[in-house]
């Protein structure tokens, strides 16, 4: 039997060969132990990372969970249709969870400030029940904020969905703990260890491909709370804002109501890992409108249910 | 660049842990314009430090709603940063007694932990409760930390006086690798750089230090046998990966997937498998869809064997020659977690490496008594005690002793019911029998002979 290469023994261990083991670890451990896992993938470069890691655990089987997509219905189209491409490519099951299904029937009613970020938490929550899954995959990452500096790697959360910051099981060593009961539920975080760089310094050594908004490339774009937003349907310019176009890419993937771009001329992987490291602002402070709303908007989202 | 080093901070409340993170990440260069901005924003609105545009530090870590009102860490923050040197992963955890579980949760995983004392008031019973925690969990490295010595004018005599007394604790407890520095987390002294105020230390700073230590990996790796716990099998049968160009050549594809625990295993190997001790040789060795001729702990792994054994979750594949004694009886120290207090005859589940059984406490053989360090008689351990007990499991486990091989001594307790996790344990040796019991059993012993 052969597979794709023969590699030579690796001298030592580097940092993202640390990091990959652990998460796959996670991985297995999670499949292993729960009865109805899925992953929460969006497309974005984290969510893509951790199905990457997925694929890498199981091979040559293919990856034995299913995807879960909450849709804001403000989503990139390229990001949708890179979405759609790789659950087709690994022949995985999507499951969707529709905001706009939940706005058109009334269960939830649109914002004043137009923004769906915080609308996901409810359908997110009938998905997880209505798939009975018991450990939803995340690919949220310590360093990306405050709060999330503080969750366990298996995170309980109850038959509300809420996650309890003050009352956190303790997580001892890599012996992960995922019992819970009836109606509970699991959040496994595999990357949560890594930083932004390291994510990319790994999709350039893995050669892993990215929805084409995370590089540089020209936009329509106006300027709003110090962020270049897209022009679109969802995101329209107001009066006084003056719509331009510019080369800019994303750091993160979301509601394209409330993500912002940056302007960056990195239009390779090489560029991207290279301005990473030189950046000044974190990646949620430089595109995430949302989390500028209140010093603590991630834990109340996270208390709700959130991912 | 050097292996990542992850390290994790302790010591009683208040002594300065967050706002010493804080201060190494700043002066490291690690927080961003936008972190530091909104930092600088929330101590002014706080009225921190009196001044215009002093930084409260602990508030890069205290990130929780409810840590920034009552000023004191809860839960573990993790952070990341890099130097020329190596990468670092940070906990920052609390001191507070209330929650000293997350405390544990933070230093199982650390290489080294940094254990604050605040120099005007030296070891606090926290400070022994944490270095007692250091001690049971083997933590290679120790760095005490003497803090808040702007405060004493940067005196000698202060940070001698509590340097020598933790010194003392340090041996009692028999901490490996133990340094110690003065400090000043709010100032920055011998933080990142060498302090001018402390002209009489001519040890290193808080980072030059954390450059500089092996990690746990780097330490234990090619010292130990191969020893990888199966997480699960890999049969992929009909269900095939999306690359995998030869479908009939994995059509009996059959590979053990875990994470190497300790040692190195190369193709060709022979090895063992637990349970039973069938004897078989390494095919192949699977890293995602590339195959390798060796692979060394800790990485994540699929390996191929020669022979059809019956394998399944809780099986360890070892080095031939090293398989471990099955054991139902275990000894061992934990540090009990729980609200409700453990006595004898309790039922739980233990958790070792990939599987979990049932147990029985048969004995709590006794409970350390933070003050004297000794092991007392106890009939129940309470919340935050360190226990020797013995359990009785269900079925047999291939566990080691924690002091010559951390992974396959380390396990939980959890409760059945709750599902909370109980207690951190580690398997120890017997406990030296008490003279009365020695003389007990050669009584018995005797009588048996006549
Ligand atoms: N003067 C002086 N004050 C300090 C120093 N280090 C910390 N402090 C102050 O001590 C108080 C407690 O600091 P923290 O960093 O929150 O203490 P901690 O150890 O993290 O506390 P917990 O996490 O709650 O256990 C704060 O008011 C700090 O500003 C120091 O080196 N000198
Ligand atoms: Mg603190």
């Amino acid at each position: 039997m052969s597979a794709t290469e023969t590699v030579p023994v690796a001298e030592g261990i580097d940092t993202l060969d640390a990091l990959e083991a652990e998460a796959i670890h996670i991985i297995r451990e999670v499949v292993a132990e729960f009865e109805r896992p899925v992953l929460l993938f969006s497309g974005g470069k984290d969510s893509v990372l951790v199905l990457h890691l997925a694929a890498k655990a199981f091979w040559p089987a293919k990856v034995p969970f299913p995807v879960l997509h909450v849709d804001t219905g403000h989503n990139f189209p390229e990001v949708i249709e890179f979405r759609d491409r790789t659950v087709e490519r690994l022949g995985l099951r999507l499951e969707v969870a529709s905001v706009q299904d939940y706005l058109d029937d009334g269960r939830l009613s649109e914002r004043a400030d137009g923004t769906r970020n915080p609308l996901q938490t409810q359908p997110l929550l009938d998905g997880i029940a209505a798939g009975r899954h018991d450990a939803v995959f995340g690919g949220a990452r310590r360093d990306e904020d405050k709060a999330r500096a503080k969750e366990r790697i298996l995170s309980l959360r109850d038959e509300f969905g809420q996650w309890d910051p003050r009352n956190q099981r303790p997580e001892l060593w890599d012996l992960y703990n995922g019992r819970h009961t009836v109606g509970q539920h699991v959040r496994a975080f595999p990357i949560s260890n890594w930083t932004e760089l390291d994510v990319w310094r790994y999709i350039e050594r893995e050669g892993i491909e990215l929805p084409p908004l995370y590089y540089a490339h020209e936009r329509e774009v106006y300027l709003r709370d110090g962020m270049w937003r897209a022009i679109s349907d969802v995101s329209p310019a107001r009066a006084d804002e003056t719509v331009e176009r510019r080369i800019v890419r994303y750091r993160t993937v979301g509601d394209m109501s409330c993500t912002g771009a940056v302007e960056s001329d990195a239009a390779s992987v090489g560029d991207v890992v290279r301005e990473i490291a030189l950046s000044t602002l974190t990646e949620r402070g430089a595109t995430r409108a949302d989390d500028r709303i209140s010093e603590a908007a991630m834990e109340d989202r996270k208390k709700d249910g959130y991912f | 660049m050097g292996a990542l080093l992850r390290f994790a901070t302790a010591g009683s409340v208040d002594d300065g842990k967050s706002t010493l993170v804080g201060r190494l990440l700043h002066d490291s260069k690690a927080i961003l314009a936008d972190q530091l901005e909104s930092v600088t924003r929330t101590s002014a609105e706080r009225g921190f430090g009196g001044e215009p545009g002093a930084i409260d530090f602990a508030l890069l870590t205290d990130g929780l709603r409810a840590e920034r009102e009552q000023g004191i860490t809860i839960d573990v923050a993790y952070r990341y940063f890099s130097t020329g040197r190596r990468s670092f992963i940070l906990a920052d955890c609390p001191g507070h007694v209330q929650y000293t579980r997350n405390m544990v949760t933070g230093a199982t995983t650390a290489d080294a932990v940094v254990v604050l004392v605040d120099a005007r008031n030296g070891v606090l019973e926290q400070t022994r409760r944490h270095l007692a925690v250091v001690a049971l969990l083997r933590v290679p490295h120790v760095i005490i930390a003497v803090n808040k010595i702007d405060l004493l004018d940067y005196s000698q005599s202060a940070y001698d006086t509590v340097a020598s007394d933790v010194a003392a604790l340090a041996r009692e407890l028999g901490l490996a690798d133990t340094h110690v520095i003065p400090v000043s987390a709010l100032a920055g002294d011998n933080i990142v750089d060498r302090s001018a105020n402390t002209p009489w230390f001519d040890g290193p700073s808080l980072l030059e230090l954390l450059e500089t230590l092996p990690s746990l990996d780097e330490l234990e790796t090619e010292f130990e046998a191969l020893r990888m716990p199966v997480q699960l099998v890999i049969r992929p049968q009909g269900s095939l990966a999306h690359d995998v160009a030869d479908a009939e050549a994995f059509r009996d594809y059959r590979a053990f997937a875990g994470r190497i625990a300790s040692g190195t295993v190369r193709v060709g190997d022979r090895v063992q498998v637990f349970p039973g001790g069938a004897t078989t040789t390494v095919t192949g060795i699977d890293a995602g869809s590339t195959t390798v001729e060796a692979a060394s702990a800790p990485r994540s792994v699929s390996l191929r064997l020669a022979d059809q054994l019956d394998a399944a979750r809780g099986a360890v594949i070892v080095a031939e020659g090293a398989l471990p004694t099955p054991r139902r009886e275990l000894d061992a120290s934990v540090f009990w977690l729980g609200a409700t207090p453990l006595r004898p005859g309790a039922r739980v589940l233990v958790k070792s490496g990939t599987s979990t059984v049932q147990a029985l406490v048969t004995d709590i053989v006794g409970r350390r008594d933070l003050d004297t360090l000794a092991l007392e008689p106890a009939g129940a351990l309470e919340i935050n005690d360190i226990g020797q007990v013995r359990v009785r499991l269900a079925a047999e486990l291939p566990v080691e002793e924690y002091s010559t091989h951390r992974r396959a001594g380390a396990f939980l307790v959890i409760d059945p019911q709750s599902g909370y996790t109980l207690a951190a344990g580690i398997v120890t040796e017997a406990p030296p029998a008490s003279p009365e019991a020695v003389a007990e059993a050669e009584a018995a012993a005797a009588w048996v002979a006549v």
